[in-house]
This record gives C-alpha cells, sequence and structure tokens, in this order.
C-alpha cells in the first residue's frame, strides 16, 4: 500500500467516481461537486493567468490607459443587475458578435470548405501508384465518391428520388463505416483511460502490480 | 434604438473583420491584433458574470437548505482555494501556493476527469448492444467498421491477424475520412450561412425576446 496521501486522495475519488457504476450515491455526489468546484477553479486561473495578466493588469501598471475602454465595454456585462439599463448589456454581445463572426467567416470558409475541397481532388501524383491503399488514384476516386456521395444524403433541399436516393443510399453506406470506425475509436479510447486508472490503483495504490 | 445600435455594430465589425481578412497590410493586421485583445478583455467580464451565476445558484441552495445543500459547500470551498492558490502561487514568497495547487491539479482534479471518462466505457459498451446489432445492411456496416477499428487499435488484433491494424488504419484513412470531409463540408457552409445571418440582422434570437 502507498504511504503518500496525495496518492490516496487520489485513489478514493477515483473509487467515488467509479461508485456511480452501481448507483448515484453520496461518494459520487461528493466527488462530482468538488470536481465541478476544482475545475472551474483552474479555469479562473488560467483565465487570469492567459488573458487577464497580460491584457489587463500588466497595460495599466504600465499606464496604458487604453486598456480601460474594453474594460468599460465589459462592465456593461453588469447591467444585467439595473432592470432600466438592461439593454444596454447587447452592446458588448454586439462586439463580440460582430467580430468573430467577421473574422471566422473566411476563417471557416478556408478550412472546412476549401481546404476540403482541395483534399478531395485527384491530383496527378495519385497516377505514379494507382493502387496504393493509402495515396493511390483508386483510393482518391473512393474518397471523392464518398465525400460527393455523404453531402447528397444531407440534401434535403430535393427529395430523394432517381439518381440523388442512389447516390445518397451510397453517402449512407460512408457515413455508417465513418461512424462505426468513429463509435470503436472513441470506445477504445475511454477504455485506455479506465486501465490507466486500474493500473493506477493496482500500482501505485495498493502495490498489487509492480 | 435599443435593437438598432447593437445590430448596426454587428453589421459594421461583420463587414470589417470580413474585408480585413483579405488585407494584407500592417495596419490592418494591427487593427485585427488590437481589437482580439479588445474582445478578450471584454470576454473576461463575462466570464465574471458567469462564475457569479454558479456562485450565485449554490449559494441559493445553501440558503434553502436544498436536499444535498451540503455538496454545494464542497464546490464553492473547492472553487475559491483553486482559483487562490493557482492565481497567488506565481507571487514570489508564495511558491508552496503553487505547489499545492499542481498537487491539486494533478491529485485531485485530473485523476476524477479521468475517471468520469473511463466509465463512460461501460456506458458506451452498453450502447454498443443495443446499436451494434445487425438488424440491416447499413447496421452491419456499422458493426464491421466498428469491430475491425477496436480490435486494429488493441495488441490482440494483431495476434489474430498481421493485417487488421493496417485495415483498421484504411478504415479510418479512406471511408471515414471521406464521411466525415462530406459532414465536415455541411458544417463549414452551415457556420459561414449562420454567421452571414447574424452579421446581416436576419438571425435576431441574441437580441433575447425570441428574435422578434
Amino acid at each position: 500500500m502507498s504511504t503518500n496521501i496525495w496518492v490516496w486522495i487520489a485513489a478514493l475519488l477515483s473509487l467515488a467516481i467509479f461508485s456511480y457504476l452501481y448507483k448515484d450515491n453520496p461518494a459520487f455526489r461528493f466527488a462530482e461537486h468538488l470536481f465541478t468546484g476544482l475545475s472551474v477553479g483552474y479555469f479562473i486561473v488560467l483565465y487570469w493567468n492567459n488573458y487577464t495578466l497580460p491584457y489587463i493588469v500588466t497595460p495599466l501598471v504600465n499606464h496604458r490607459w487604453i486598456t480601460l475602454i474594453p474594460m468599460a465595454l465589459g462592465m456593461m456585462y453588469f447591467f444585467r443587475f439595473i432592470p432600466k439599463l438592461n439593454h444596454l448589456i447587447l452592446i458588448p454581445i454586439a462586439i463580440s458578435l460582430g467580430f468573430w463572426n467577421g473574422m471566422s467567416i473566411p476563417l471557416t470558409f478556408e478550412a472546412d470548405v476549401l481546404k476540403q475541397i482541395q483534399g478531395t481532388m485527384v491530383n496527378t501524383s495519385m497516377l505514379t501508384n494507382i493502387w496504393d491503399p493509402q495515396k493511390g488514384l483508386m483510393v482518391g476516386l473512393l474518397v471523392m465518391v464518398g465525400v460527393i456521395s455523404t453531402i447528397t444524403y444531407f440534401y434535403f433541399s430535393r427529395e430523394h428520388k432517381g439518381p440523388i436516393k442512389v447516390t445518397a443510399n451510397v453517402g449512407i453506406w460512408f457515413v455508417m463505416i465513418g461512424f462505426g470506425a468513429t463509435f470503436g475509436y472513441t470506445v477504445m479510447a475511454r477504455v485506455s483511460l479506465l486501465i490507466a486508472r486500474m493500473q493506477f490503483l493496482f500500482t501505485d495504490w495498493i502495490h498489487l502490480i509492480k | 434604438m435599443k435593437r438598432q445600435i447593437p445590430l448596426i455594430i454587428v453589421l459594421t465589425l461583420g463587414i470589417f473583420f470580413f474585408i480585413q481578412f483579405f488585407v494584407p497590410s500592417q495596419i490592418s493586421t494591427n487593427i485585427y491584433q488590437t481589437t482580439l485583445q479588445w474582445t478578450l478583455v471584454i470576454s473576461a467580464f463575462a466570464i465574471v458574470l458567469a462564475i457569479g451565476s454558479l456562485v450565485n445558484h449554490h449559494m441559493l441552495k445553501i440558503k434553502r437548505r436544498k436536499p444535498h445543500w451540503w455538496n454545494s459547500i464542497v464546490t464553492l470551498v473547492a472553487l475559491v482555494v483553486m482559483a487562490l492558490l493557482g492565481i497567488f502561487g506565481r507571487v514570489k514568497g508564495l511558491e508552496p501556493l503553487g505547489e499545492l495547487y499542481r498537487k491539486l491539479f494533478h491529485y485531485v482534479q485530473s485523476p476524477m476527469d479521468q475517471a468520469m471518462f473511463a466509465i463512460l466505457a461501460f456506458y458506451m459498451a452498453s450502447a454498443a448492444y443495443r446499436a451494434f446489432r445487425a438488424r440491416s445492411q447499413e447496421a452491419a456496416l456499422l458493426l464491421i467498421s466498428g469491430f475491425i477499428v477496436m480490435l486494429g487499435v488493441i495488441p490482440f488484433g494483431s495476434m489474430i491477424w498481421s493485417k487488421i491494424p493496417d485495415i483498421a488504419e484504411w478504415i479510418m484513412m479512406v471511408p471515414n475520412m471521406a464521411a466525415k470531409r462530406g459532414i465536415l463540408f455541411g458544417v463549414g457552409l452551415g457556420m459561414t450561412a449562420t454567421s452571414l445571418k447574424i452579421i446581416l440582422g436576419i438571425e435576431r434570437s441574441w437580441l433575447g425576446g425570441g428574435g422578434k
């Protein structure tokens, strides 16, 4: 058995979380609430170190008073508590929405649309080895068929009949293979976390595995 | 006017920062960097509001002695302790607080985080039992690809047949990627359309009052 108090705390809290597999109980609720508090506290520290210190505290210490403008705009969020001036909360929300939406349109379009089209295109380098299972022409064509048919399956502006129905059905196969693969991969990721916890309990805590 | 001014701000900033992306000048980049910092400062106050809301929720639970109210004390104490240790632990002379903060993260928060995700393995296994029954052609595809990928990432898979990990990788890299790419394409177009709707004032639900 470990003599380290922190290892004991980690082990008992892990067991408290695992106890939910039996049913909801006071030990799990304690661990759950502790986890919530610590996570929010951790997030506060993260935000403090990465944003509040460099963008608010440091500029103010260095007499860069222009920082007071975004601070004043941010403080408008607190008008939420003054019913008569409640509508002013929309100003900081509008600034954030305008900035992030305007900025994200070209970035999203480039990453999720243009780059995906580029990646789906069959190129001349694929001709050097047609049957290569990773980069060959046949694989390129298969990916292209998969992308087009998947998009067709999620296209609801026209009724799925005739050629659209056939393409959409091929799309379902790709989507099902994709979902199955993702599901399998996610399950194994969770299982590896479970194995890591078990290793901790049996190795670090009770020293059953050496 | 209460709604017109925010809509004008969104429209102006939205169009400005959309165009800014295509202007390759130092002034344009500086404006972008400054506005980015300003929005981060603004969002810091939104976070204060969010944390205040969480604290208020738990304070009310304690005040009204709602069922399991003592757990709310645990949440509030953990929140305050973790935040104070993290913030003051970086101050010179208070390094032991920083050490305690790191211990709390490594031995309390992180193990619980891992355990929370690990118990999902059991629930996913039970979901798999219901979903992975080959009742149709499509369900069979789901079952087969999921099974191969699961076998492919564990040593047992290659013990059965050495090619299984390669097949699993091929499934991930080819048909899975094709489906994901198709979905991502739709998501990208959807996000662009939603952003445009917000900028142009067609989508107004953020103004409150059901978007009227």
